[in-house]
């Protein structure tokens, strides 16, 4: 069984069709790219999986379990953690509080465990913060951590948001343009660091991303979106030949 | 345990010397100031009680007053009717008023910011009218006067032993609430920087993000809304006993902007702010409407209309101040300097990675 299963997925926002019946299905430990020029409806279907829309028809099951009848804040409680296209980091606060803000699912103390300050919830605390300094390691930030995260440059705070997903341990990893708006070292180096999430964290990842060096070197598969319709799928190398795909992307260049 | 104490940073230090301050200070002053800074602690504590709802899970009460006025009648019933102690009725109103709060809170997920604002706003107006009905219960629009306030000898003994001098009850009052404003201060520190404020700070920075990082949206702002009741009951119970008699002209409407400019002009979303806020929003009325009549450039007007309307043109003329000059309020401009001072000594060098931080006062 796939892991995330998309299946007819329709949604519209007054007259425009942002997603008209999709289908497809990522298997676990995959890489799969999500591409199609802007508008094609990307965003709106991360949005529908992690429960920001509603979807108009269809479903989303991910590990058989339907996620569109999960509240917003349950899906990560499954296994699925995102990024977002313009960075939704928490502006007023600092790197390490933002990560461990991530690691919310993995930690349970409630207001009276945290303001009468009890040792079991100490504890937690201070395995969390290190669980996310771990992480903020692994991503290079480690040296940030005390940071106000809004003072960082934009592609260090993509690497921010990209800790935060991390730490929750997900299952699978929704990625938004993860190279959008940052400089060229830049793209290598997180190119590079989503490889070593998928080979040293083996987490399955969906992922967005207009530069294609980037997703055909890193994806296992591809799904094209056009237009909010379906128009292509298979390893990088069939879909970069693919007459519907040079159309899509020529027709929008 | 040296270690950490020669290595605590300098703001552990000023907090140390802020609670021997207002621990030791009401010796000196007379009974009637004593009795005074009790009432601006009190502010104080409802304050951080708003300070924990707005500046810290980034919903906005116009009308704080109406828990205050809610928590005090607690209080005063259990006393008066009830004859329980009153000392043992604070926490319970507390409580009651923070439970009154989250069920008010359920509802007001389903507002938007400006219908939020406007319903706590009818709640601060209605409050009034709405204590007035039940006459048995409140005493209707006479109010309830409480039993006089009686010092336990313990502590008449030990305030004697230490000062040589006999404790009033303003000063018995004073320190009850400082006790109350002590903890209340200390739980909302710790709430803030763990688990669950970092929760709701993560809400005021961006509700998609935290819901899509597991925390539960509405829980959390309704849990907000109690914690925050639960203080300005608390507050409301002290008012009680600090002036020992309540009516509903005790909770006007003006009592819940008189809360909301000490949030704001002390700093949201810090400690110590509302600490400043509670001092500012008690003694700037009191002290501008002694001073501006002195001014003689000031013109006849204008002397005329403060004194007459009294504290919300000073309000509003230092909300517009600060507006200008500290929109992070008292608190954010003592960071910012503090800031710029060490960065001058620290040398250019460090200028560069020496991010400071645009809204320093999050914890
Ligand atoms: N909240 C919304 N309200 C109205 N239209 C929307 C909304 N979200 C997305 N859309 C529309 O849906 C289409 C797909 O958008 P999006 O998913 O952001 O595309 P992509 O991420 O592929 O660039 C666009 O036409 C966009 O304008
Ligand atoms: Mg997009």
């Amino acid at each position: 069984m796939a892991l995330l299963e998309v299946r007819e997925l329709a949604v519209s926002f007054g007259g425009v069709v942002a997603l008209d019946h999709v289908s497809f299905s990522v298997e676990a430990d995959q890489v799969v790219g999500l591409i199609g020029p802007n508008g094609a409806g990307k965003t709106t279907l991360f949005n529908i999986i992690t429960r920001v829309y509603k979807p108009g028809a269809g479903a989303v099951l991910f590990d058989g379990t339907p996620v569109t009848r999960l509240a917003p804040h349950e899906v990560i409680r499954h296994g699925v953690a995102r990024t977002f296209q313009n960075l939704a980091l928490f502006r007023s606060m600092t790197v390490l509080d933002n990560v461990m803000v991530g690691d919310h699912i993995r930690t349970r103390s409630g207001w009276l465990a945290s303001s009468v300050p009890m040792p079991a919830a100490m504890n937690a605390e201070s395995a969390s913060r290190k669980r996310a300094l771990e992480v903020l390691d692994f991503v290079g930030l480690a040296a940030r951590a005390s940071h106000p995260v809004a003072t960082l440059p934009f592609g260090t705070q993509k690497r921010v948001e990209l800790a935060r997903a991390l730490v929750s341990k997900p299952r699978l990893l929704l990625l938004d343009e993860p190279a959008g708006g940052i400089s060229h070292e830049e793209v290598d180096g997180m190119s590079r660091l989503l490889r070593r999430v998928h080979t040293e964290l083996g987490v399955t990842m969906l992922l967005v991303e207009h530069h294609m060096g980037f997703v055909m070197g890193i994806s296992d598969r591809v799904v094209v979106l056009d237009f909010g319709k379906k128009i292509a799928e298979g390893n990088p190398s069939e879909v970069q030949r693919n007459p519907a795909v040079i159309e899509a992307y020529l027709g929008a260049a | 345990m040296l270690q950490r104490i020669r290595t605590a940073p300098p703001r552990y230090w000023l907090v140390v010397v802020v609670v021997l301050f207002f621990a030791g200070f009401p010796t000196v002053i007379s009974s009637f100031q004593a009795g005074q800074w009790a009432l601006a602690l009190i502010l104080a504590i409802a304050i951080m009680g708003l300070n924990i709802l707005v500046g810290y899970s980034g919903q906005l009460s116009l009308g704080h007053g109406a828990f205050m006025a809610f928590g005090a009648y607690a209080s005063a019933i259990l006393a008066h009717r009830y004859k329980m102690d009153y000392l043992v009725t604070i926490p319970i109103a507390g409580l009651l008023t923070g439970m009154v709060g989250f069920l008010f809170g359920v509802p007001a997920l389903r507002l938007s910011a400006l219908y939020l604002a406007l319903a706590t706003f009818a709640l601060a107006v209605v409050m009034p009218s709405l204590i007035k009905r039940p006459v048995g219960l409140t005493g209707g629009v006479q109010g309830i006067s409480l039993p006089p306030v009686v010092v336990p000898q313990l502590a008449k003994d030990g305030f004697t032993m230490l000062t040589g001098s006999a404790m009033t009850s303003d000063q018995w009052v004073y320190y009850v609430t400082f006790a109350y404003a002590l903890v209340l201060f200390w739980l909302a520190w710790n709430l803030v920087r763990h688990r669950a404020g970092r929760a709701m700070r993560a809400i005021r920075d961006g509700e998609v993000a935290a819901a899509a990082s597991g925390i539960n949206i509405s829980g959390y702002k309704t849990l907000a809304f109690g914690i925050s009741a639960l203080y300005a009951g608390i507050a409301g119970s002290l008012l009680g006993l600090a002036t020992g008699y309540i009516s509903p002209d005790t909770f006007p409407v003006s009592l819940s902007i008189q809360l909301l400019v000490g949030a704001v002009v002390g700093g949201l979303a810090s400690i110590p702010g509302p600490l400043l806020g509670g001092i500012f929003a008690y003694f700037l009325p009191i002290e501008s409407n002694q001073w501006v009549p002195t001014q003689t450039w000031i013109p006849s007007q204008i002397v005329a209309t403060v004194v007459k309307a009294g504290p919300a043109v000073t309000y509003g003329v230092v909300l517009i101040l600060l507006m200008i000059f500290a929109p992070n309020g008292i608190v954010g401009l003592a960071t910012a300097g503090y800031n710029r001072l060490r960065r001058r000594l620290r040398g250019a060098a460090d200028r560069e990675s020496g991010h400071i931080p645009p809204d320093p006062q999050t914890v």
